[in-house]
C-alpha cells in the first residue's frame, strides 16, 4: 500500500503490527510495553568477569543460531571489535544470527564474509555503505536489512521489535566487574551513548576492553550490575581512525555561502533567543553555520542554552568561549570532542533514547530550535534521502536525522544544489529516510525554499535578504543545469527496509539493476 | 574524418571527464564509464553519437571517464581530442560545434 | 551601443580549463565573469580551454551575469582563433591583455567585427575592454580609452607593470598610484569605465578591502578579482550606505519638486546642496537601484 510519504509499501512486510508510515507524530500517546530481557544472577561473589579470549566469551554465552547480537560504532573507522566478534563466531561455526549495529562501515568489512556465507542473515543498523553496502544492495543478506534511526533503533530495542541475545561492547576501558566508559584508555571514544539501551534490554552483554583498570572505574556509561563477561583484547581499535582529526570549518565560499544562509534563516525565524538550542551536522556547510551563528550571538548578546549531537572542534570552541553553555553528546567525532567531554563539567553524555528515542517520556530532540542537516536528494514534498546513492546503492546513515527533523522546531537542509552533475533537488527521492512533514527549509548555493506548510517563516522572510524561490523553481533550476536525470531501475526483490523511527515503515529499498 | 593518432583530454576531476580517442579500423565505437551513469549514462552516449556525427567522424574508439561533467564539458572534451588527433588547432567550423 | 550603463563592481577571473570552476560561478552574485583563455590556462591546454569556452558560453545559463572573455596576447597565434571562439559563442565583451596603444584595440575590433559577421552576430554587439600592463599602456590611457566605440573601460594589470618601472609592491599601493591616478583621468576623460587590478593575498581579506577602499575613493567602478571569496566584501564597499541613499533620494525629490522653479540653491536634509551635486545623487541611486539596495523610482 502506498503510505503517507506517498511511497508504495509492498504488503508481505506489513504484518505482526508492523504499519505503514501515517504522518510523522502518529503514534503519539500510543501505550506500550516495554520489553524485558532474561538476565543471569550472580548470587555468589565472584573475583572478577573475566574471559581468556573473545572466543571464550561467546561460548560462555551461549550463543546459537539465529540469535541476534549488537555492536556500537563509537570506534567508527577504527574499530576492531565487530571483525573480532564475527570471526571468533564463524570459527564456532555458529549460523542465521542477526546483527544489530547502530551503525556499520568500512571498519566493519568481515561481515560481507559473513554475510556471504549465512552466518549473518539479518541487520539493522543506520549506517549501510562501502562493501557491505554493495552486498545487501545486491540481494546477498538472507532477509532485508533493516534501517533505524538512532532514536528508532533505542526504541525498538525499549519495545521489543528487536530483542538483543548478546550485546558486545567495546569499551575503552573497564574494570574487571565490567563498570565500563568511553574515557581513558587507548582508544578513547569519549562516549558510549549508542549502548545505553542494549545494556537493559539484552540478555548477555560482554565488554571487550583493551584497557583495564581498577574497580570502580567510575563515571561508567555501562554499569558493571549490567555485565556477564569482560575480555581484555590487545587493542580494540586503531586510535587514528576513531576520532578522525579535527573537523575543520570550511574555507569554501561556496558552502559558506551555503551557511549563511541557513544562520540567516535561524536568525529571521522568531525563535533565535536567549537561551536557543541547536544541532548542527558534521558535513561542511552545516558545520559552517555555526560561523554566522556566532557572529548573530554577539550581535544579539545571547548565548546558546545547549547544542547536541555528534560534537565537533568547532561546537567545543563555541562552548569553551561561552556561546554555548552545555553540550549533550551522544557521538564524539573528533579529537576535540573526546577530549572536552573528559574534562568539560558541562559537556554532558547521553545515550541514543535520551537523544532520540520518540517513544520515551521526551527525548532531547523534542526541545531542540534548530537543527541543520545533510541531504543527498530532496524532493518537492521536501522528502529527504540520506541513505540511498545516486545509483540506487545503499551508501549512507539516517543517523538522527529524522529524530532531530521530527522533534526540533526548525528543520533546515543545507547542500549544494547539484553535486558533480547530480541534482540534490529533484521531483522523487529515490528512498524517503525524513518525510517533508519534518522539513522546514532547504538551504541550497543556488536558493532557499520554505516548506508551504510553514507560512510562519515564509512571513518572517519576506522582508529579508534570503534569495526564496519555491521547491519547484529550484528543482527546474538543478534540471536546468545538470539535465533531468532518468530514473533508477531496480528489480523486484526488497534488500532493505527503511523505518520510521516509531517502527513504521517509510520505505523500502529494493535491488538496483545491474549496470554495466 | 578518420583518424591516425591517439590523443587524450581533460581530466578526472569532479565534474569533469576525460576523453582517450584513438585509431580504429572501422566505425565509431564509444565506451563509457560515467559516475553518474544510473542518472545520465544514456543521455551521454546519445549525446557522444550526435557529436560524432556532426563532427563527421568516421572511424574512432572514443572512451570517455566521466565524473559527472555538464553536457558543456562533455562536448568540449570531445572536441579538443578528436582535434588533438587530427593535428587541427585553427579555422574551426564554431557555430556548429 | 550603450556599453557604461551597468553595474562592474566585480569582474571574477574564472580559469576556463577547469570544468568546475566555469559550471556555475554565477551562484557567487559577481557582476561579471572573466572567461580566462590567457595566464591561468596551461600552454598545452589552449586548445581544451577554447572549446570549453564556446560550449559554456553557448549553453550555460549565467543569470544575468556578463560574461567577458580574456583572450591570450596579441603576440601569440591564439588570440584570432580565440575571438572567433568567443564571438561565436556570444560572449558580451573581450577583453585584451597587455594593450599598449590603441591600434591594438583597433586591430581587435577588426577581428571581431569579422566574427560577429562569420558568426551570424549582430555587428557592434561585442563589447571591448583593454588591460593596461605595461608604463607604455598608462601613457597611452587616454588614446586607448577613446579608441573604439566598443570600449566598455580600461583595467589596470599591476603585475607585469610594477615589474616594469623596477618597483616593489607595496601593501599600501604607493608604486601604483600613478598608473591609477593616470588610467582614472583617462577613463572619464573619454567616457568609460576604469577598473583595478587583482589582489593576489586572497587570505588577507583586511588589505583586500583596504585596497578597494582606496580605488572606490580614487574614482573606479570596480575591481578585479581572483577569488569568489571576495565579491561580496567588493560589493559592500562599492554599495551606497543606506544614509548616502535617503540622501540622495531627498536631494532628486527636492530637486524634482523644485522643478521649474529655477532655484540654485536647495536645502536638503538641513543642509544646503549646489544643483552641482545633483549628478553625484542620481548616480549614487542608480548604483543602488542597480545592486539591489533602492527600489524606488526616482533612480
Amino acid at each position: 500500500m502506498i503510505n503517507a510519504a506517498g511511497r508504495e509499501i509492498p504488503d508481505e512486510f506489513l504484518h505482526d503490527g508492523v504499519e505503514p508510515f501515517q504522518g510523522i507524530y502518529y503514534r503519539d500517546g500510543y501505550h506500550y510495553q516495554k520489553a524485558a530481557p532474561t538476565v543471569r544472577a550472580y548470587v555468589r561473589p565472584q573475583a572478577d568477569k573475566l574471559v581468556d579470549s573473545v572466543k571464550d566469551a561467546v561460548i560462555a554465552t551461549g550463543l546459537k543460531d539465529g540469535m541476534t547480537i549488537s555492536f556500537h560504532h563509537h570506534l567508527r573507522d577504527g574499530d576492531y571489535v565487530v571483525n573480532m566478534v564475527m570471526k571468533a563466531i564463524h570459527e564456532l561455526g555458529i549460523r542465521d544470527l542477526t546483527v544489530c549495529a547502530s551503525s556499520l562501515g568500512k571498519a566493519h568489512n568481515y561481515l560481507v564474509t559473513c554475510i556471504q556465507d549465512g552466518t549473518v542473515t539479518g541487520i539493522s543498523t543506520s549506517g549501510i555503505r562501502d562493501e557491505i553496502g554493495e552486498v545487501i544492495s545486491a540481494g546477498q543478506l538472507k532477509h532485508p536489512a533493516v534501517i533505524r534511526t538512532h532514536g528508532g533503533r533505542a526504541r525498538a530495542i525499549e519495545d521489543g521489535t528487536i530483542h538483543i541475545d548478546v550485546a558486545f561492547i567495546g569499551a575503552s576501558t573497564s574494570d574487571q566487574y565490567g563498570n565500563a566508559s568511553g574515557k581513558g584508555g587507548q582508544s578513547d571514544t569519549g562516549v558510549l551513548s549508542y549502548m545505553g539501551s542494549d545494556v537493559h534490554y539484552a540478555d548477555q552483554v560482554v565488554i571487550l576492553t583493551d584497557t583495564l583498570v581498577d574497580a570502580p572505574n567510575f563515571p561508567a556509561a555501562i554499569q558493571g550490575i549490567d555485565v556477564d563477561y569482560v575480555v581484555l583484547v590487545t587493542k580494540i581499535g586503531d586510535p587514528n581512525k576513531i576520532a578522525t582529526g579535527a573537523l575543520r570549518l570550511s574555507k569554501d565560499t561556496r558552502e559558506l555561502g551555503i551557511a549563511e544562509n541557513a544562520a540567516k534563516c535561524m536568525y529571521h525565524s522568531g525563535l533565535f533567543k536567549d537561551g536557543f538550542t541547536f544541532q548542527t551536522g558534521a558535513g561542511g556547510p552545516s558545520l559552517a553555520t555555526t560561523i554566522f551563528l556566532k557572529q548573530y550571538m554577539q550581535q544579539e548578546h545571547i548565548k546558546c542554552r545547549w547544542a547536541m549531537g555528534g560534537v565537533t572542534e568547532p561546537i567545543v570552541n563555541l562552548f569553551h568561549e561561552g556561546y554555548i553553555q552545555n553540550i549533550l553528546d551522544d557521538q564524539a567525532f573528533d579529537l576535540a570532542a573526546v577530549g572536552s567531554v573528559l574534562t568539560d563539567t558541562n559537556h554532558y553524555e547521553i545515550t541514543a533514547s535520551q537523544y532520540a528515542n520518540p517513544f520515551n517520556k521526551g527525548a532531547f530532540v523534542n526541545q531542540l530550535d534548530f537543527v541543520i542537516l545533510g541531504a543527498l536528494e530532496v524532493d518537492v514534498d521536501f522528502n529527504v534521502n540520506v541513505v540511498q546513492g545516486s545509483n540506487g546503492i545503499l551508501q549512507g546513515a539516517p543517523g538522527g536525522h529524522p529524530d532531530t527533523a521530527a522533534g526540533a522546531k526548525v528543520t533546515i537542509i543545507v547542500a549544494p544544489l547539484i553535486r558533480s552533475r547530480l541534482a540534490t533537488v529533484r521531483t522523487r527521492v529515490t528512498s524517503v529516510t525524513t518525510p517533508g512533514e519534518s522539513v522546514d527549509i532547504v538551504v541550497t548555493d543556488y536558493g532557499v525554499a520554505v516548506n508551504p506548510r510553514r507560512q510562519d517563516l515564509l512571513a518572517a522572510f519576506a522582508d529579508t535578504d534570503i534569495p526564496l524561490l519555491s521547491i519547484e523553481e529550484l528543482r527546474d533550476l538543478a534540471y536546468q543545469y545538470a539535465g533531468e536525470p532518468s530514473p533508477l531501475e531496480f528489480e523486484d526483490q526488497v534488500v532493505a527496509l527503511i523505518e520510521y523511527r516509531d517502527g513504521t515503515l517509510i520505505d523500502v529499498v529494493k535491488k538496483p539493476k545491474l549496470q554495466k | 574524418m578518420a583518424i591516425t593518432t591517439s590523443a587524450l583530454a581533460g581530466t578526472l576531476e569532479s565534474s569533469d571527464a576525460q576523453v582517450l580517442i584513438e585509431p580504429r579500423a572501422q566505425g565509431v565505437q564509444i565506451n563509457l564509464e560515467s559516475s553518474v551513469y544510473a542518472q545520465y549514462g544514456a543521455h551521454i552516449e546519445q549525446l557522444a553519437h550526435e557529436l560524432v556525427e556532426t563532427l563527421g567522424i568516421t572511424n574512432a574508439t572514443i572512451s570517455i571517464t566521466d565524473k559527472g561533467a555538464l553536457d558543456c564539458t562533455l562536448k568540449a572534451r570531445i572536441e579538443a581530442a578528436y582535434y588533438r588527433a587530427l593535428g587541427k588547432q585553427q579555422d574551426f567550423d564554431w557555430e556548429v560545434l | 551601443m550603450t556599453v557604461t550603463d551597468r553595474i562592474r563592481r566585480t569582474m571574477i577571473f574564472l580559469n576556463t580549463q577547469r570544468a568546475a570552476l566555469v559550471k556555475d560561478a554565477f551562484i557567487y552574485r559577481p557582476d561579471c565573469v572573466i572567461l580566462d583563455l590567457e595566464d591561468a590556462v596551461a600552454a598545452n591546454e589552449k586548445d581544451a580551454a577554447r572549446f570549453q569556452l564556446y560550449q559554456t558560453l553557448k549553453h550555460v545559463d549565467y543569470r544575468g551575469v556578463e560574461r567577458w572573455v580574456r583572450i591570450n596576447g596579441l603576440d601569440t597565434d591564439l588570440f584570432e582563433e580565440d575571438i572567433k571562439a568567443a564571438v561565436a559563442g556570444g560572449t558580451e565583451g573581450i577583453r585584451l591583455p597587455k594593450t599598449e596603444t590603441a591600434s591594438d584595440v583597433q586591430l581587435v575590433e577588426e577581428k571581431v567585427a569579422a566574427a560577429e559577421k562569420q558568426f551570424g552576430r549582430p555587428v557592434g554587439s561585442t563589447m571591448l575592454m583593454a588591460a593596461l600592463e605595461s608604463p607604455l599602456a598608462i601613457i597611452n590611457a587616454f588614446e586607448i580609452a577613446k579608441s573604439s566605440p566598443r570600449l566598455m573601460g580600461i583595467a589596470l594589470s599591476a603585475g607585469d607593470y610594477v615589474r616594469t618601472l623596477h618597483a616593489k609592491r607595496t601593501v599600501a599601493g604607493i608604486e601604483l598610484f600613478g598608473a591609477r591616478s593616470q588610467m582614472i583621468i583617462a577613463a572619464r576623460a573619454a567616457g568609460v569605465m576604469a577598473f583595478d587590478t587583482v589582489y593576489t593575498d586572497i587570505d588577507n581579506m583586511a588589505g583586500f578591502k583596504e585596497e578597494v577602499e582606496l580605488i572606490k575613493n580614487m574614482g573606479f567602478d570596480g575591481k578585479s578579482l581572483i577569488s569568489p571569496k571576495q565579491i561580496k566584501v567588493a560589493h559592500e564597499i562599492f554599495n551606497p550606505s543606506a544614509k548616502e541613499i535617503t540622501h540622495a533620494a531627498h536631494v532628486i525629490q527636492a530637486v524634482r519638486d523644485n522643478g521649474d522653479k529655477g532655484v540654485g540653491v536647495l536645502t536638503v536634509d538641513g543642509k544646503m546642496v549646489d544643483i552641482a551635486w545633483v549628478e553625484g545623487a542620481q548616480r549614487t541611486l542608480d548604483l543602488a537601484k542597480a545592486a539591489g539596495l533602492y527600489k524606488g523610482d526616482l533612480a
